[in-house]
């Protein structure tokens, strides 16, 4: 286990350098720095440009500055700046003065993490999560126990919604709906301290994975409501209540509890438009920002920080599994 | 009590064969059994027509739009739709703009006919180019194995650690100013973008069918009698391993539309053109993205691209189930 574990965290070496790689290569295959992209304002003289670069690095070789980024280099003052493997992930080009992680990471006075970009993005994420498996789950279980009835119709009909219309596009739909017809939400609150604001982007959030948890229990609990333990277990003489809570829904939900690990991470990394739908304060939409103003490094670093999230995720399911099925065992 | 045996040479039932083979039907063949199960589902056959449907309005744009796209009608912008009186806004409705009007008064109805003609692209031509490299790949990997095989499988399991949206962004972001990020409005480099991306699941799918089949009897058949290796790949694996290629096809297909959709709505999509001698005008998304300040007043400019989309990529998913259940009838409603 511990072996396997350890192959898999040393996995994600090669998956980040690959990553940074081709994020630094296509960063600077674009025309232009990072200092004269804004064609409306007023452009910074060349002289200005030469010290900014000279004071960023952007005046050595680029394998010496790949090597700054990943590692780290020698100042001007003779000291070591360490890189990504110190989990520096440079300065900012847009906001001055700050690096990624500060922006990303850093709470406002006197908050925790949780109030962080990263905080917020998570939260968001994790309400998602419990959302889509609270609606989820007990969906998929019912359309199982009333298969091909009106009810498993319709939740067929409600999770191919989930599955195929994206997230933007439905939250298109009930923003005109909730918010512009019936006036019951604001769109961009002004604060987010309260509950309430929370709910719609977390519904809107999480609905393809809600769509996706009922579709996957459904058909693990049709699987699982044919198998010989099932039958057994109604011969000895269970209640049906006990057979379908203590046979069946305990079996048939370990699928569904290894893809969580991946669905988080995909709710955190997949939320971007949403964020900047509703304003939310989150690590997407200064993800969004960063695009429109072309901040490279930043573009990057936040890329870095997903791929992460997703490949740790992955590693998630497979360890979950062991622990919850012990018929599985590792290599 | 004795039971009747008949035969084999008894000229009873030497003719009762005869009679058996005049009765008997043409063969049918793996494709039109596939074929007769699909159009006998329902949602498949409503998700065939949408496509079709769409299909025509990308193609024939310029006939069947009321409008031109590109027309500014100046004091007629965030007209409301036509059967609404009066919008929120206060404004009345034009009887020949049917979905309203954008800021500069341009017909919504047109530019969402336009709007399809990038979606059905996207749709279908870079899953093409996707479908040939990935196979290719995919038959050489499986069929020859050692070293490029091993190549294959470490290259995709890179490519399933990148999360793929993320990858797109990057790509459009940093390479849109270039001139590649120019051609055909923008529209090749997404293409590229999502072929680099796109053939590795094909060439996994077509690799791992090629190992099991390239074991089986009929092979060593073909090679005992001379078959050449690229004969037995092309003529003898590659049309027993194409229905999970063609139920992947239709899998993917509503996801390029989406991600061609979430670039737009990201202003990183198609580059709005203002050429109206341009085969592709506008896109969903990037209407989307120039409706989304309009949302209260007139919400039509949100919705019909949104209403657009949805409705082609519920019909590619339709498509995609069905496709699944004929081709693989053992996976009937498990998924």
């Amino acid at each position: 286990m511990g072996k396997f574990l350890l192959r898999r965290m040393l996995w994600l070496i090669p998956v980040i350098l690959v990553v940074s790689t081709i994020t630094f290569i296509l960063m600077h295959a674009a025309p232009g720095g990072p200092w004269d992209r804004d064609l409306s304002a007023r452009q910074v003289d060349p002289a200005t440009q030469n010290m900014l670069n000279e004071y960023y690095g952007l005046d050595k070789p680029l394998w010496r500055q790949f090597m700054a980024y990943l590692i780290g280099d020698v100042t001007s003052e003779g000291k070591f700046d360490c890189g990504l493997i110190c989990g520096d992930l440079g300065p900012s080009y847009r906001q001055r003065g700050l690096t990624i992680q500060q922006i990303l990471f850093r709470p406002p006075e006197e908050k925790n993490i949780l109030y962080s970009r990263f905080g917020y993005s998570m939260r968001l994420g994790v309400y998602s999560l419990l959302f889509a498996i609270i609606i989820g789950i007990p969906a998929g279980v019912i359309s199982a126990l009333k298969q091909n009835t009106m009810i498993d119709y319709f939740s067929l009909f409600i999770v191919t919604l989930g599955i195929s219309v994206p997230n933007f596009v439905m939250a298109i739909f009930l923003i005109i709906i909730f918010a512009s017809t019936l006036h019951m939400v604001n769109i961009v609150p002004r604060s987010w301290d309260e509950v309430s604001v929370w709910v719609l982007p977390a519904v809107i959030l999480g609905f393809g994975t809600m769509a996706r948890t009922a579709r996957l229990t459904r058909a693990s609990m049709l699987e699982t409501m044919r198998q010989d333990f099932i039958r057994t277990a109604r011969s000895k003489g269970l209640s049906e209540r006990v057979v379908i809570v203590r046979h069946m829904i305990k079996n048939s939900l370990i699928p569904v509890v290894t893809i969580l690990g991946p669905a988080l991470a995909g709710l955190v990394t997949g939320s971007f438009i949403i964020e900047t739908m509703f304003g939310f304060p989150g690590m997407g939409r200064a993800y969004v920002t960063a695009i429109g103003q072309r901040d490279y490094s930043m573009i990057m670093g936040t890329t870095l920080i997903y791929a992460v999230l997703v490949a740790l995720a992955n590693v998630s399911v497979d360890v979950v599994y062991v622990f919850l099925d012990p018929r599985i065992r590792l290599d | 009590m004795t039971t009747q045996v008949s035969h084999p040479t008894s000229g009873q039932t030497q003719a009762h064969i005869a009679d058996l083979t005049n009765m008997s039907v043409k063969p049918r063949s793996l494709w039109m059994d596939a074929w007769s199960r699909l159009i006998k589902n329902k949602a498949s056959v409503v998700g065939m027509i949408v496509i079709v449907i769409f299909t025509l309005l990308a193609l024939f744009a310029s006939v069947i739009a009321p409008h031109n796209p590109l027309k500014i009608n100046a004091g007629q912008g965030f007209l409301p739709p036509a059967w609404l009186e009066l919008g929120p806004n206060g404004k009345a409705s034009n009887p020949s703009f049917l979905f309203g009007t954008d800021t500069l008064g341009r017909d919504v109805l047109s530019r969402t006919l336009y709007g399809a003609r990038v979606s059905m692209t996207v749709g279908f031509l870079p899953t093409a180019i996707v479908i040939i490299i990935g196979t290719i790949v995919g038959l050489f990997a499986g069929y020859r194995g050692g070293r490029i095989d091993n190549l294959l499988m470490r290259l995709t399991d890179v490519f399933y650690a990148f999360p793929d949206l993320l990858f797109f962004i990057i790509v459009m972001v940093t390479l849109r100013q270039t001139y590649i990020g120019q051609l055909l409005n923008g529209l090749f480099l997404l293409f590229s973008a999502l072929a680099v991306v796109g053939w590795v699941g094909f060439a996994r799918i077509v690799r791992g069918q090629t190992l099991s089949l390239k074991e089986k009897e009929f092979i060593e058949a073909a090679r005992c009698m001379g078959a050449t290796d690229s004969r037995i790949m092309f003529r003898h694996i590659l049309p027993n391993a194409l229905s999970p290629v063609i139920i992947l096809t239709a899998m993917s297909i509503p996801g390029y539309i989406i991600t061609e959709a979430i670039l737009g709505y990201l202003g990183l999509g198609l580059i709005p053109s203002t050429n109206p001698n341009d085969f592709f005008i506008t896109s969903w998304g990037a209407s989307m993205l120039e409706g989304q300040t309009a949302i209260n007043a007139q919400p039509w400019l949100l919705l019909a691209p949104a209403i657009a989309v949805s409705l082609v990529v519920l019909a590619f998913t339709f498509l995609g189930d069905g496709l699944r259940d004929a081709l693989d009838p053992r996976l009937q409603g498990t998924q």
